[in-house]
C-alpha cells in the first residue's frame, strides 16, 4: 500500500465518520443513535489499523483491535441493555429542533476548519488533512451533548466527542502512547458502567433520564 | 462515418424509451417479491401503456391549452434529457449543448407545465397535488444543485460528458466529498421521482399523493405520455446518478463493441439500482409531509458538507 493510497483512504474514512458524527445529530431513534455509534467505532477502528500500517507503529494495531472490542460490541451492548431494561427506546426530545442543530453542526465543520488551517500549513504528514475533520467530530459530540434532554443520549454524544479526540490523536500524531491509550479505553469502560449506575439512580428518583427533570431539585430553597 | 452522431443519438433515445418502461417493471416486480406477492412479470408497465394509448381521451369541458399541451412537452422534456446524459457513450453529440445545470433546468420545465395542467382543471385534487409538488421542489432543486456543483469540483467542469471521462480516467477514485454527494443524490432523486419516502407511485388515496394528485384527470394517450415520462424520470436519475458516481462501461471510443459492451453494463447497473431502490421502499414507511423538510434539508446540508469536504479533504 503506498502512502498516498493510504492518505486518500485516510481522508475517505474521516468523511465518513464525518457522517455518522452529522447521521447522530439527526437521528431521533435511541437503537439507531447506538448503531451509529457502533458504525463510527468501527471506522475509526480500520482507520487506527491503516495508520498503523502505513507508518509501521504496530502497537496502533493493539488499540485498533481494543476499539473494535470496546467501541463496536461493549459499550454499544451495554447502551442497549440499559435502554432495554430503563424501557427508553423511543424517541429521543431534543432542545433545538434538528435541521437548526445540523445547521449549526455545518457551522462547527467551518469554524474547525479556520481553526486547524494554521496547523495543517505547517505539519508536514499525510493525514494532516483529517485534523479538521476530527475536531469538527469533538465540537458536533459536545453540541450533541448540549441540545439533547436524554441523560443517555448525553452519554453517547460524550462518547462521540471521545471519538473524535481518538480520531484526532491517531491521524495528527500517529497514534498516543500505548499506555495512555489503554488508560484512556480503560477510563472510557469505567466511565460506562459509572453511567450506567447513575442513569438507574436518577431513573429510580425521577421516574424519568430527562435531565430537566433536575431542575426540580432546587425548588424547596 | 456521418452518420455515426445522428446513429449515436437514436440509440441513446431509444435506449432510453424502450429501457424506461422495462426498469419500471423490474422495480414492480422485485417490490412484489420483497412483498411475498406474485408479480404481473416484467412487461406489465409496457402493455399498460399500450392499453392506455388505445383508449379515448376524456377531457374536461374547461381545458385549455395548458391541459392539452402538457403532456407531449414532458414526454419530449425527458427525451431531451435523454440525448444529453451519457448513457451509452461519452461522445455524444448533443452532450455540448446543455451541461448539468441546464438539465436540472429542464427537469424543472416539465414540473412547472404538469403543475400548471395540475391547476388548469380547477379540481381540488390538481391543485392540491401542483402545491405540494412545487413545495417539494422548491426544497429538492438547490440540494440538487449542491450535490451537482460538488461533482463539478471535483472535476472542474459542468458538462457530464466531461465530469464521466474524468472519473473514467482513474483520478476521482475514493474522493470524500463523492461519499457525501452520492448521500444527497439519493435523497433527492427519491424525492423527484416521487418514491416511497415522499410520495408513493402507488397509490391513489387522496390524502396523501402528490403527484397522482396532478395527473388525476389525464386519461388516453395524455395519461399514457405522462406515464411514460415519469417511467423515463426514475430511469433518467437513474443514468444520471451512473454517469456521475459509477460511470465505468461507459463507451468511450466509436466502436460497434463498446457500444454493445456499454449496454450491458448498463443493464447490470440499472439492476442494481432497481434492487437499491426496493431495499429502501420495503424497509422504509412513507413520511409525513410534514417532515419532507427535515428530508430534503438533510439532503442539502449533505450536499454542504461534500463541498466542504472537498475544500478541507482534497
Amino acid at each position: 500500500m503506498t502512502l498516498e493510497l493510504a492518505a486518500k483512504i485516510n481522508s475517505f474514512l474521516a468523511a465518513l465518520v464525518l457522517l455518522t458524527a452529522f447521521a447522530m445529530l439527526a437521528q431521533r431513534r435511541m437503537n439507531g443513535l447506538i448503531h451509529l455509534f457502533a458504525w463510527q467505532g468501527l471506522l475509526l477502528s480500520v482507520n487506527t489499523a491503516i495508520v498503523g500500517f502505513v507508518a509501521a507503529r504496530h502497537h496502533l494495531y493493539i488499540s485498533s483491535l481494543l476499539t473494535l472490542g470496546l467501541k463496536v460490541v461493549l459499550l454499544p451492548y451495554i447502551l442497549q441493555v440499559l435502554i432495554r431494561r430503563l424501557k427508553i427506546h423511543k424517541e429521543i426530545e431534543v432542545v433545538v429542533n434538528i435541521p437548526m442543530t445540523m445547521m449549526i453542526g455545518i457551522g462547527l465543520v467551518v469554524f474547525s476548519y479556520q481553526l486547524t488551517a494554521p496547523i495543517i500549513e505547517l505539519s508536514t504528514m499525510v493525514t494532516r488533512s483529517t485534523l479538521a475533520v476530527a475536531l469538527a467530530t469533538v465540537l458536533i459530540g459536545l453540541l450533541m451533548m448540549i441540545t439533547r434532554r436524554h441523560a443517555v443520549t448525553q452519554i453517547i454524544g460524550f462518547l462521540a466527542l471521545e471519538n473524535g479526540l481518538f480520531f484526532a490523536a491517531t491521524s495528527a500524531t500517529y497514534g498516543m502512547p500505548l499506555v495512555v491509550e489503554l488508560g484512556v479505553a480503560l477510563d472510557i469502560l469505567i466511565a460506562a458502567f459509572i453511567f450506567g449506575i447513575f442513569f438507574f439512580h436518577i431513573h429510580a428518583t425521577f421516574e424519568s433520564l430527562d435531565v430537566e427533570q433536575m431542575a426540580h431539585l432546587k425548588e424547596n430553597d | 462515418m456521418n452518420a455515426w452522431p445522428v446513429f449515436l443519438e437514436v440509440l441513446q433515445i431509444a435506449a432510453l424509451a424502450a429501457v424506461a418502461p422495462v426498469f419500471a417493471g423490474w422495480v414492480k416486480m422485485l417490490k412484489c417479491w420483497f412483498q411475498g406477492r406474485t408479480s404481473p412479470g416484467l412487461l406489465q408497465p409496457v402493455r399498460d401503456l399500450r392499453k392506455l394509448f388505445a383508449k379515448d381521451v376524456v377531457l374536461a369541458e374547461n381545458a385549455s391549452w395548458v391541459f392539452r399541451f402538457a403532456p407531449y412537452l414532458v414526454f419530449g422534456v425527458a427525451l431531451l434529457i435523454g440525448g444529453v446524459i451519457p448513457i451509452l457513450s461519452v461522445d455524444l453529440p448533443l452532450a455540448p449543448t446543455a451541461d448539468v445545470i441546464v438539465i436540472v433546468g429542464l427537469f424543472a420545465v416539465a414540473r412547472f407545465f404538469t403543475a400548471l395542467a395540475g391547476l388548469d382543471i380547477g379540481t381540488a385534487f390538481g391543485g392540491m397535488g401542483s402545491s405540494r409538488e412545487m413545495t417539494i421542489a422548491s426544497l429538492a432543486e438547490p440540494a440538487m444543485l449542491m450535490a451537482i456543483f460538488t461533482i463539478s469540483l471535483g472535476s472542474a467542469t459542468t458538462s457530464l460528458a466531461q465530469i464521466v471521462s474524468s472519473i473514467q480516467s482513474g483520478q476521482l477514485l475514493l474522493r470524500p466529498s463523492f461519499a457525501f454527494a452520492v448521500l444527497a443524490f439519493v435523497l433527492i432523486a427519491l424525492a423527484e421521482t416521487g418514491r416511497i419516502p415522499v410520495d408513493n407511485p402507488a397509490t391513489h388515496l387522496e390524502l396523501t399523493m402528490i403527484h397522482e394528485a396532478m395527473i388525476l384527470e389525464y386519461s388516453g394517450r395524455h395519461l399514457a405520455l405522462i406515464e411514460w415520462a415519469g417511467m423515463m424520470k426514475l430511469a433518467l436519475f437513474a443514468y444520471l446518478g451512473i454517469a456521475a458516481f459509477f460511470p465505468w462501461g461507459i463507451a468511450a471510443s466509436r466502436d460497434l463493441r463498446a457500444l454493445g459492451l456499454a449496454f450491458a453494463a448498463m443493464l447490470l447497473k440499472l439492476a442494481a439500482v432497481g434492487l437499491g431502490i426496493v431495499l429502501i421502499e420495503t424497509g422504509l414507511a412513507k413520511m409525513r409531509i410534514f417532515r419532507l423538510t427535515e428530508f430534503l434539508g438533510a439532503a442539502f446540508l449533505m450536499a454542504t458538507l461534500g463541498m466542504l469536504s472537498f475544500f478541507i479533504l482534497e
